[in-house]
């Protein structure tokens, strides 16, 4: 090869990088893939891993079942080691499934048009309050006190650097239409609510989007998508554009990624959405076939002037989504919705009677709820961890008035058995016990 | 060959799954939720079974071309082989099934995975501090130009002008767009690099950074990058480097050491997580120490205890995405690391070099290449004599379909006529090579003898071209059920 090319070294085709930029590497020599994996299973056996224990943790990640046929799909490497679908001839099979996400989608939003994926629902938030603020003209997008403090800090951050201003309407447990309409002007271009919210408590999201609707602003529906097999979706509660996390189907909690960032909206704003969009077309034999399209809006064609930055997506995670919203189908999503409803209703009923305990707030909710807890929130976690359950989310890490509430969720895993023991676990948590239990747990929280 | 959609498959009642009886009540819905929540209809999800769902996807998986069925030659894109052992660290169930909100106590493997990881990079690329919050390339950008104006900020200074080359990725100005800064484009001089005299006319105290790929889209290494790096500090700026195309020095040079304040790395392309049809991937940016204190937090700190996610970051720009990045790509991309260490990596770099090199040579006498090499991990040849008999570069690449190859990246840059960027990675043999060099040749004498036979092109794939025009003029986005789609 070195004499094609008529050099007499390979250090000589590095001969335009300056001699004293030339460097050494300073990194640890090479291993063979038996010490690499027994160095990483080291790793990850320092770890606790969630699978078969009780646990409740949920506020944006859930412990699902997956079923054995999804990553059975997610696995096949024609799948995972091709590249975007930019030759489309030779990527039918990653347009095909885009194309069938994006029609999930839309139905479980009961939205017009959902786009290939994007990171995770908090970069969903930012760029739904783009679409919002490009369509408006306006510079404020208005949020709540129940939007999951994720998705809140990153959309915090956009806004701050790019200009926007936010404005943040508190909340407590769930809202009041009439007291958010009055928050809002002719500045918001953009509402966004989560539903059900950090709090788990399902939002009167048909009265915010109306006013949304009455200040001139989009309304942005933020929710568990799994949670839309039951309730009434985005679209025909008024919402301009949908966002969520996909995590819930069929993608494993893996320490916070690669999540699904899902974004839908009405046909009105299909050129607005950022990131890759699949359609359908023909061959010139007329055969139905899938095409990357309307990418006038997209950075790889108009640079400065695309709706967003996004390239590389989720594409991936959307496949595990596609394959799980098509093995639960029509039928078994709602029932699995319903399932972790139950399980959460049951588990609110016990925990309610619990001396000491109570339910934050009578609104309703699907699988997650809020309970006011007798000590510190992160001092019950502590009790219940050294009795070997993970709890709930301690809301005092987002608002320490509120570090007597605790968050927690429950899915198909959560056992009768699991709940029952959560139970009598916090009905043997006096005070005293807890604080001991803080002393003798100390360092790292 | 086409497939249905899988909403055409299936029977109504039919499903893939099963679901555990309820053991505790069974409560009915409306009893839990008040009707005025609930949906009215059930989404119009397909029903099919488990075999169908099988079967469909993998017939679907067959119409894809992907790095292990065959040679991926897209520039920029750094399509290498992906090791299998990546994927079997990615799936122990110590990473995961662990929830990122867990105590930190419990999750002492993945916090030191993530801070080895960001030591890793920084001696990698010569920075002194790295996130690994961001999702991808173009999210690294956003994070690092906020990171540099939060910077400019803090020093009671707003510049608005963010320069890229008229060469770069379509991300730079893109994400210099959101982050509301003006784009100021550089022009590239003869020899495909930036042209440096522009570049000092440009610079002013409205500079906030420039961008710049090194080595540069083109293949080629920016031998003045010192010299732009003095001329953008004088002024005042940043300098950015976009790490699409680190592959190419590993082991040979730094970007921290070329003068760059700020760098992303792709750890999709250059450390081997799998591009999955289009993601996720993973883009940590690094910053110099002067840096540091602007990054998102958390970010991963040794402490006496153990590994804490820090959020005290006083100057903090805040978190760019939920949680802590993209996790599962970062065991990946550790793992990768790990087993290649400093010989291997620094030997990627050079194979990687060698071959792109190498098809240059064999093929340059046929296609034009329009500025001079050596190259670094990728050519950028011209198909602008073939246009001229009837084939051009979208040809040429749908025609590389039938020889059983993936296109090269064409048109892009946008600085070359007819471009075709092909970047054939360290993971290919002289072999493969030697065969994608022979079906180049041929498709050249088609193009001379019988270009009908290259702008036909592809014969054998799936499908023929696509109408596109048709798709963007009367979009079909979705499916819809019988009755929406007649009413």
């Amino acid at each position: 090869m070195l004499r094609a090319i008529g050099v007499p070294s390979v250090e000589d085709l590095f001969a335009n990088i300056p001699e004293h930029l030339r460097g050494t590497l300073p990194i640890p020599d090479a291993l063979s893939e038996m010490e690499t994996l027994q160095l990483v299973q080291a790793l990850a056996a320092e770890n606790l891993n969630l699978a078969g224990r009780p646990a409740f943790l949920g506020a944006g990640a859930y412990r699902h079942y997956i079923p054995a046929a999804v990553p059975a799909i997610t696995g096949r490497s024609e799948f995972y080691t091709a590249y975007t679908p930019y030759q489309p001839e030779l990527s039918q099979g990653t347009l095909q499934v885009i194309y069938e996400y994006q029609s999930m989608i839309a139905e479980l939003t009961g939205l017009d048009v959902a786009n290939a994926s994007l990171y995770d629902a908090a970069t969903g938030v930012t760029e739904a309050c783009t679409i919002a603020i490009n369509a408006t003209g306006r510079s404020t997008i208005a949020t709540v006190g129940g939007l999951n403090p994720q998705y809140a800090r990153v959309l915090r951050t956009y806004l701050h650097q790019e200009g926007f201003n936010l404005l943040e309407i508190p909340e407590e447990w769930v809202l009041d239409p009439e007291q958010v309409a009055a928050a809002l002007d002719e500045s918001v271009a953009g509402l966004v609510v989560q539903s059900p919210n950090l709090f788990g408590s399902i939002e009167p999201m048909a009265d915010l989007a109306a006013a949304a609707h009455d200040a001139g602003a989009l309304f942005i529906a933020v929710s568990n998508p799994l949670s839309l097999a039951i309730l009434a979706p985005p679209g025909d509660v008024g919402a301009d554009v949908a966002v969520g996390c996909g995590q819930p189907f069929g993608i494993p909690l893996q320490y916070g990624g690669p999540y699904l960032g899902i974004i839908a909206a009405r046909a009105g704003l299909a050129r607005q959405l950022p990131g890759r969009i699949c359609g359908a077309t023909v061959d010139g034999e007329g055969r139905r076939g899938y095409v990357l399209t309307l990418q006038a809006r997209e950075q790889h064609i108009r640079r400065e002037k695309a709706t967003s930055n996004i390239c590389t997506n989720h594409q991936l995670m959307a496949l595990a989504a596609t394959v799980y919203l098509s093995l639960l189908g029509k039928q078994g999503l709602p029932e699995l919705a319903t399932l972790c409803a139950q399980k959460a209703h049951y588990a609110a009923r016990r925990i309610a009677a619990i001396p000491g305990f109570a339910l934050a707030s009578d609104a309703p909710f699907v699988n997650e709820f809020t309970v006011r807890t007798p000590v510190p929130a992160a001092e019950v976690n502590r009790y219940l961890l050294r009795r070997e359950i993970i709890g709930g989310f301690d809301l005092g890490r987002v608002d320490p008035a509120l570090q007597n509430y605790l968050v927690l969720a429950f899915t198909e895993l959560n056992t009768r058995q699991q709940i029952d023991d959560l139970v009598s676990t916090l009905e043997s948590l006096q005070p005293e016990v807890a604080v001991e239990a803080l002393q003798s747990a100390g360092g790292v929280a | 060959m086409t497939e249905p959609l899988i909403f055409e498959l299936g029977a109504p009642g039919r499903k893939g799954y099963t679901l555990p009886a309820p053991d505790v009540p069974a409560e009915p819905l409306e009893e839990m939720i008040p009707a005025r929540y609930l949906r009215r209809t059930p989404a119009n999800l397909p029903e099919v079974s488990e075999p169908d769902v099988i079967r469909h996807f993998t017939h679907l998986s067959q119409m894809n071309y992907s790095i292990d069925s065959g040679f991926y030659p897209l520039g920029s894109c750094t399509m290498k082989y992906n090791p299998k052992v990546n994927e079997v660290a990615a799936s122990l169930p110590g990473f995961r099934d662990i929830h990122p909100l867990q105590p930190e106590s419990t999750v002492q493997g993945a916090l030191r995975l993530m801070y080895e990881l960001q030591e890793l990079l920084g001696a990698i690329a010569g920075m002194d501090a790295f996130t690994l919050q961001p999702a991808a390339g173009a999210h690294g950008e956003l994070t690092g130009l906020f990171i540099i104006q939060a910077y400019l900020r803090s020093k009671g200074e707003h510049r608005d002008e963010v320069i890229a080359p008229n060469s770069s990725h379509g991300t730079n100005p893109a994400s210099a767009a959101m982050a509301r800064a003006k784009l100021v484009t550089v022009g590239t001089d003869a020899r495909g690099r930036v042209d440096i005299e522009e570049l000092r006319r440009l610079v002013s105290d409205r500079t906030a950074a420039l961008m710049l790929t090194n080595p540069n889209t083109l293949g080629l290494f920016e031998e003045d990058v010192e010299e732009m790096a003095r001329i953008v500090h004088e002024a005042g700026g940043l300098m950015y480097y976009d790490g699409a195309n680190l592959n190419a020095i590993m082991g040979k040079a730094r970007p921290g050491d070329m003068g760059f304040d700020v760098v992303h790395l792709n750890l999709h392309k250059t450390f081997t997580t799998p591009h999955g049809g289009g993601g996720p991937g993973a883009g940590p940016v690094g910053v110099k120490e002067f840096l540091r204190p602007f990054l998102p937090v958390p970010i991963v700190e040794r402490a006496d205890a153990g590994y804490i996610l820090q959020e005290d970051l006083p100057q903090t720009i805040g978190k760019v995405r939920s949680f802590y990045g993209n996790f599962a790509m970062l065991v990946r991309a550790y793992t990768y690391i790990r087993e290649m260490g400093r010989q291997g990596l620094t030997q990627v770099s050079e194979d990687a070099v060698l071959a792109a090199n190498y098809l240059r040579a064999r093929l340059q006498d046929l296609y034009e290449a329009p500025f001079p090499g050596p190259n670094m991990h990728e050519v950028v040849l011209s198909a602008r004599r073939q246009k001229a008999q009837g084939a051009r570069a979208l040809d040429i690449a749908k025609r590389l379909m039938d020889y059983g190859f993936h296109a090269p990246t064409i048109y892009f840059p946008l600085t070359v006529e007819e471009a075709l960027m092909i970047e054939p990675t360290e993971t290919e043999n002289k072999g493969t090579l030697d065969a994608f060099i022979e079906a180049m040749r041929a498709i050249a004498g088609e193009a001379a003898e019988n270009p009908e036979i290259v702008r036909g092109a592809p014969h054998d794939a799936p499908v023929s071209r696509l109408d596109e025009a048709r798709a963007a003029r009367q979009p079909d986005l979705r499916w819809r059920p019988a009755e929406e789609a007649s009413a």
